[in-house]
């Protein structure tokens, strides 16, 4: 029988790749006979699923915005670039 | 006539702000958890999208273009900080959450139960602010490699060859990241906002 921490590394290996059958039997009967590592296994599934979310509301996030001063260097950069491009041409 | 409107588009810096700006900003932040970096890596892909503006051929939109730009100078960066001190030193040097067992390998801080359905909490604003700052907490070397797999994407394998890291390495990195998150997220989440007490 493997232990609990044994078992959360497999948990947590096992969102990375297919767990070889022998780990995955010791891993499943592990969470058979255990009470609190079935607990980590539904943390680790919540925090898969909240780290997707967390994602895609900052890419959404219209509150946060390149600030006044990136910006006016950015255009700035922008501004002299095409001038350097244009007079070559 | 499309692909002149296109082309007049993709030629004028201001769209660029104002259409896609804020948005690589944002992407760019979520994955380095740094405003300046990510103001760099806004920059610089701005200007590499200028310079090598003649390539965009319309075939994907502007915004998927940017952000494909945006994405190699941000596998760049984790490249090069990946090379700049051996992973093996942070691994040996770094607290370990093994710490939450005993000598046996049982659990030392017994982890929450989390209610009965804690996808609830994915609906509480607060809860964001939570995640927001456990993920802040994170070592930077953990960071970086949960922001690959879990926010970018990446597959084990990829993540490997882009920072050089072995099977053990990146196992032990992600497992790490994922018991701190775990943990922070019982502690400062759901043990102060479950009425009933748990035993």
């Amino acid at each position: 029988m493997i232990t609990c921490e044994e078992a959360t590394r497999l948990m947590s290996e096992s969102l990375d790749r297919k767990l070889p059958i022998g780990k995955r039997i010791g891993l499943r009967m592990h969470l058979l006979m255990c009470r609190l590592c079935p607990r980590f296994w539904r943390q680790l599934l919540l925090l898969k699923n909240a780290s997707d979310l967390y994602k895609k509301g900052m890419e959404e996030n219209t509150s946060i915005s390149l600030s006044a001063d990136i910006r006016e260097k950015i255009k700035n950069l922008f501004a002299t670039d095409s001038e350097k491009k244009d007079s070559i041409a | 006539m499309e692909e002149n409107l296109r082309e007049k588009e993709i030629l004028n810096p201001d769209n660029w702000f104002k259409d896609h700006g804020d948005y690589l900003f944002r992407y760019a932040l979520v994955r380095l958890r740094n405003k300046g970096i990510a103001e760099d890596m806004v920059q610089e892909t701005l200007l590499a999208g200028l310079k090598g503006k003649e390539q965009f051929k319309g075939q994907a939109s502007e915004r998927t273009w940017l952000v494909g730009i945006l994405k190699h100078k941000l596998m760049d960066y984790f490249r090069k900080s990946s090379r700049e001190s051996p992973v093996t030193d942070f691994i040996s040097s770094e607290e370990s959450p093994e710490d939450f067992f005993d000598r046996n390998g049982k659990w030392k801080v017994k982890p929450g139960a989390w209610g009965s359905d804690p996808a609830d909490v994915l609906e509480n604003k607060e809860f964001w602010k939570t995640f927001k700052e456990c993920m802040g907490e994170l070592p930077g070397r953990l960071a970086d490699v949960f922001s690959l797999r879990e926010f970018e994407g990446l597959k084990a394998e990829e993540i490997r060859n882009l920072m050089g890291l072995s099977t053990t390495n990146l196992n032990v990195l992600l497992y790490r990241a994922r018991m701190r998150l775990a943990r922070c997220l019982d502690t400062n989440w759901f043990e102060k906002n479950q009425k009933e007490p748990q035993k």
